[in-house]
């Protein structure tokens, strides 16, 4: 009987599941699911030094104060409806939202609310837009910071549904589907223009 | 020849399939997941926003964490509300420095993004002096960290 051929035993791999367990429960440990998510912001360019003592004059119908307090109280002042204090809870009734919804669209034309201009913008043609309207955002150093954070959620919320109606009337679609040039159009005509910093000073930048 | 076995044995259920299934699930994690980077020395509870973004490109985003310190911590360094970059506590103007440092190392530095994780208790001041730097050092696109609210 001829001897059969010597089998090569193969390679004991039962273990590399217990590797790949020990590598799998690394990652698990050292990394973070969590996506990352907050409020985009951009702050205004630095002040040059020899325009520091430049005055921007900002005339008072273009501006929409909102300044905070260290007890976290709003304070909300334009031309057209005065001043007055807002409590923070308040916030959740879209009272800063629609008033500055108000502000920037002036849709009666009114001489209290921002003065419109004639721009022309691509894609939208003439338009009346009140680009030189300022938010100016005050805050006292003790400012709670969730109090700010909300103060600009509903800026920013206020903008967003700005938009929202207009490229919904211009071009049907809710913003974040438009083209990056058809966005372009809706930002020239209702540009962000949130100020942090005392307007006399640095303007709507 | 035509013997009967004496036993039947069960046969072993083939297990050599189980390390692939072990790393695809690892590899599975490793692309859905980030590195954790640094040890947190601060406790924040972000707040609660509506109208956030997406931090997608995670390269050119660096935190700046702001919060009270930890509670293994609080005995040495007390409870006011510190600034955490890196691994380190930092004072405010620390931050310049932290930004040209973690600017080198990005390919498109135009699109830094600094975000900031600070404690819904913090007082603004703390932000507002942080926010100056930051103007200061040229870092603009800046994000409010923060968790979504219905």
């Amino acid at each position: 009987m001829a001897k059969k051929k010597k089998k090569v035993p193969g390679l004991n791999s039962s273990s590399t599941a217990d590797i790949s367990f020990i590598l799998l429960i690394f990652f698990l440990i050292t990394t973070s699911m969590d996506t990352d998510m907050g409020l985009a912001r951009r702050l205004p360019r630095p002040p040059e030094e020899n325009q520091e003592d430049q005055i921007m004059d900002i005339k008072a119908r273009n501006i929409l104060y909102v300044r905070m307090n260290a007890a976290g109280e709003l304070w909300i002042q334009d031309e057209a409806e005065g001043g007055g204090t807002v409590d923070i809870s308040a916030l959740k009734t879209k009272v800063l939202r629609n008033r500055v919804k108000a502000f920037v669209k002036n849709e009666q034309n009114s001489s209290k609310l921002p003065e419109k201009h004639v721009k022309n913008i691509d894609l939208l043609g003439q338009c009346f837009v009140t680009d030189k309207h300022v938010v100016s955002v005050q805050t006292d150093r003790g400012t709670p910071y969730d109090t700010y954070f909300q103060v600009q959620n509903e800026l920013v919320a206020a903008y967003n549904e700005l938009r929202n109606e207009l490229s919904k009337q211009k071009f049907g679609r809710e913003y974040q589907y438009l083209k990056d040039e058809e966005k372009a159009a809706i930002r020239a005509y209702y540009p962000q223009n949130i100020s942090e910093a005392e307007p006399k000073k640095y303007g709507g930048s | 020849m035509f013997k009967k076995k004496t036993k039947r044995e069960m046969p072993e259920m083939n297990t050599s399939s189980l390390p692939d299934l072990i790393f695809t699930i690892l590899f599975f994690f490793m692309m859905v997941t980030t590195m954790r980077e640094v040890t947190l020395k601060v406790k924040f509870t972000v707040p609660q926003g509506t109208e956030l973004e997406k931090l997608e490109k995670k390269s050119v985003v660096s935190y700046i964490y702001v919060g009270p310190p930890t509670d293994q911590l609080r005995a040495q360094m007390g409870s006011g509300t510190r600034i955490q970059l890196n691994d380190r506590y930092a004072e405010p103007r620390e931050v310049m420095d932290f930004v040209a440092a973690e600017r080198q190392g990005m390919t498109n530095q135009a699109e830094q993004i600094m975000s900031i994780k600070a404690d819904q208790h913090t007082q603004m001041g703390i932000i507002t002096d942080i926010k100056e730097v930051l103007r200061k050092s040229w870092a603009l696109r800046l994000n409010y960290s923060a968790t979504h609210r219905n």
